[in-house]
């Protein structure tokens, strides 16, 4: 008896708790919004009315950018009555492509590099950017960055976000005091880190320490000697294989690199000798800095985040980057990285986003959340509005200048077996005394065949 | 599913039946000497100093977290709150609460249907004649070869096709799907272990197949039963693959181990959380487990000569 009065609650448990989730499956579907027509919303009339319409976004932005990023749409939801549901998840290099090949791929998504960019539109599942969506990309984007958002010469998505690398942090106040002056010329660079060494003081400092992904900011060096020594189409040539990794320019392009990292009177301010580089975490490469041990560290923009609390990051502060300088003043290549917002779904509401992410009222949005999402290369973004960091400045500065050549990060963009593999572990061998011959043979020997 | 596979063969597939006394009492002989105490509780003291370590860290400051181990806890003792507060707030980093609850949603009717399909199935396997039964109980064994990596797109691409792509069902059904070979063969042991004379008796008295399978093995089933439920529990509790495939990672259906993995940020600098979040996360696998592992007892003792 007793087995059966049992069985009955749990008859009655489960049946309880299938209605549960009946009930939460029921209360996910959310209200109709409606569109507002207030004269806030006068730049958001060429969308049209969006009312009742959702475009789901996926992304692999999460914690605490992804809340950024969810402000900067709440002035087209407002004004077009549309809703954008976005899905914030880590994994989202693997799971889109999951998603694209098993045919349930979002309406929109935010892929941060050119190569998956490529094998999402090999799926077949993506859609090209509509007439307005290029319209606008044409009017804000410089050729570069619109090339990136393209396959095989059709133009499928608008770039979001952007980041620089090609910077060079250093000690304003150190400047300031000797009479330094920031290098405009790859030359004067040179001048200036032979002028610091001949005091006694060696004026370069590196780390490329990252756990197994050891080497890549020596992947970063190179790629932005070759984009100084040879200019962006033999750098593309570089990455796309049409040159051999050891032909005359690459090898040239780490020499080059060898000249400030491998000179031993240049490094390692403030760690050691040159193999302190391969032992030293790129986290803490930049702080001799801050010391007075060290002048110039090469490292990306968001690098700012890694100096101790306290430390004020601006021009006549106690730490700041320079755009590392090209051949002559006149060459601005910029290396750097970028988001673009590949479309699944042909339907307006996704189009008209698209749109309105390419347009300067989107950028200035983003410039004023601040954070990790201030920084595009949008050139009607408004960086007087921006409550973005002195660095972001900088960086907007760069990626806006028209004379500014930008180009991906290559290693991103080569084969997995190179760019996140031999290419990382040649240069720690380099850095740590393998020939520039033997490293430059290696990696070529390791480029997948066919 | 390792773990899964091995530890339960062991007690289900024994002969409780057959000089249960003997094996037991030498057993009991073996274990309860001094130098297997001794080792016993070496490997529980060694085993249980990461999970002690991941509690002390999640009740460390931030700033302690990043600076030091957690043995210098010791030296330098500060316990703060703020970590599982930051987890749990849904304004703050992570908000893990509507994950919560959906990893329930998820669980329960994945433990359910995998169990009672698989009851079903094995009572036929073990006690219905039917035409190709062994061949068919071969095939089914055999699905466990497959690795679930390999269905992932395929299945995927069925819900879409079928219109319940991202929703509920189609996570209860894959772990329906991949729980099933590996249920169907523990139970079929199981019930292929009870004593003959018992169904016997069962149909001299009049008893039909399916009064047989609820008046008579059901009962007897309870430990099996709770064994398997849980390790599918556990199973499916943890799962993060099978989850995130067939959520699409979406807010609304994402189980708890989604946010765990999305917990640290983009960048991965709020780390310092991870050991609150897991924390919270293993505290229902804990209660269910300490209060279904009497089963486990009575699984290895009782057997088949229960009532």
């Amino acid at each position: 008896m007793t087995a059966l009065a049992s069985r009955h609650r749990a008859f009655a448990l489960t049946a309880s708790l299938l209605t549960l989730t009946l009930a939460v499956t029921a209360c996910g579907s959310s209200s109709k919004k409606t569109r507002s027509t207030g004269p806030e919303c006068a730049a958001y009339t060429q969308y049209g009315d969006l009312s009742g319409k959702t475009v789901k976004v996926f992304t692999g932005i999460v914690t605490p950018e992804d809340a950024l990023l969810k402000k900067t749409w709440v002035p087209f939801e407002h004004c077009t009555g549309a809703t954008i549901k976005g899905t914030f998840d880590k994994s989202f290099e693997t799971q889109v492509l999951v998603q694209a090949k098993a045919g349930n791929p979002p309406d929109i998504a935010i892929v941060p590099q050119p190569g998956l960019l490529q094998q999402l539109v090999a799926t077949g599942k993506a859609v090209p950017a509509s007439a307005e969506t290029t319209a606008m990309v044409d009017k804000n984007f410089s050729t570069d960055w619109k090339a990136y958002g393209s396959v095989n010469g059709t133009f499928y998505a608008p770039p979001q976000n952007a980041s620089m690398k090609s910077l060079v942090w250093y000690s304003p106040k150190e400047f300031k005091d000797k009479g330094y002056t920031v290098p405009t010329t790859l030359d004067e660079l040179i001048t200036l880190s032979d002028k610091i060494a001949a005091t006694g003081k060696k004026p370069w400092c590196a780390g490329i320490g990252s756990g197994e992904a050891t080497g890549w900011p020596i992947t970063d060096w190179m790629e932005d000697m070759m984009l100084r020594l040879w200019g962006p189409d033999e750098y593309d040539k570089w990455v796309q294989h049409k040159i051999a990794f050891n032909s005359p320019e690459p090898t040239a392009a780490l020499d080059e690199v060898g000249k400030f990292l491998k000179n031993s009177k240049y490094v390692n301010g403030g760690l050691g000798n040159v193999k302190s580089i391969a032992t030293t975490a790129f986290q803490d490469g930049g702080l001799p800095i801050l010391k007075g041990n060290c002048s110039f560290h090469r490292q990306a923009s968001f690098y700012a985040a890694n100096w101790p609390a306290g430390t004020t990051v601006s021009p006549d502060g106690d730490v700041f980057a320079f755009y590392l300088p090209g051949k002559t003043a006149a060459d601005k290549p910029v290396l750097g990285g970028g988001e673009f917002m590949l479309g699944f779904r042909d339907a307006p509401e996704v189009h008209a986003f698209q749109t309105f992410v390419a347009s300067g009222e989107w950028a200035t949005l983003a410039a004023q959340g601040g954070g990790g999402r201030a920084v595009s290369a949008n050139k009607a973004a408004d960086v007087s509005k921006c409550t973005c960091s002195e660095i972001d400045k900088l960086a907007f500065q760069v990626l806006q200048d028209p004379k500014a050549i930008f180009r991906f990060d290559g290693s991103d963009a080569m084969p997995a077996a190179v760019g996140s593999n031999s290419f990382w572990k040649q240069t720690t061998s380099w850095i740590t005394g393998q020939s520039t011959k033997t490293t430059v043979d290696k990696i070529e020997a390791s480029w997948p065949k066919g | 599913m390792t773990t899964a596979d091995a530890a339960p063969a062991a007690p289900l597939t024994t002969t409780p039946f057959v000089g249960v006394d003997v094996a037991s009492g030498r057993a009991k002989k073996k274990l309860t000497s001094r130098w297997a105490s001794l080792v016993a509780v070496i490997i529980a003291v060694l085993w249980t100093i990461p999970t002690f370590g991941l509690a002390i860290s999640s009740i460390r400051p931030q700033g302690d977290i990043q600076d030091s181990g957690w043995w210098s806890f010791f030296s330098n003792p500060h316990v703060t709150l703020d970590n599982y507060r930051a987890v749990l707030s849904s304004t703050g980093t992570g908000g893990l609460g509507s994950y919560f609850l959906n990893s329930f949603i998820i669980v329960i009717p994945s433990v359910i249907i995998p169990i009672a399909l698989a009851a079903l199935a094995a009572y036929a396997f073990a006690w219905i004649d039917f035409k190709g039964r062994n061949l068919l109980f071969i095939c089914i064994f055999a699905l466990q070869i497959v690795p679930i990596q390999v269905t992932l797109i395929p299945l995927l691409t069925l819900y879409v096709d079928s219109g319940i792509g991202g929703s509920f069902w189609a996570i209860w059904i894959s772990h329906s799907i991949f729980a099933l070979p590996l249920a169907i063969f523990l139970l079929h042991n199981f019930m292929k272990e009870i004593p003959k004379e018992l169904i016997e008796a069962a149909r001299m008295d009049g008893a039909r197949h399916v009064q047989i399978f609820f008046r008579v093995m059901m009962p007897l089933l309870t430990p099996a039963l709770a064994a398997i439920g849980i390790f599918q529990f556990l199973w499916v509790w943890n799962d993060l693959l099978v989850a995130l495939t067939f959520s699409g990672g979406t807010s609304d259906i994402a189980p708890i181990t989604v946010a765990l993995a999305n917990l640290s940020g983009t960048q991965g600098t709020a780390w310092h959380l991870l050991s609150a979040g897991a924390f919270i996360s293993i505290a229902v696998p804990i209660v269910v487990f300490l209060s279904l592992q009497r089963y486990f007892v009575r699984g290895l003792l009782a057997g088949g000569l229960k009532g």
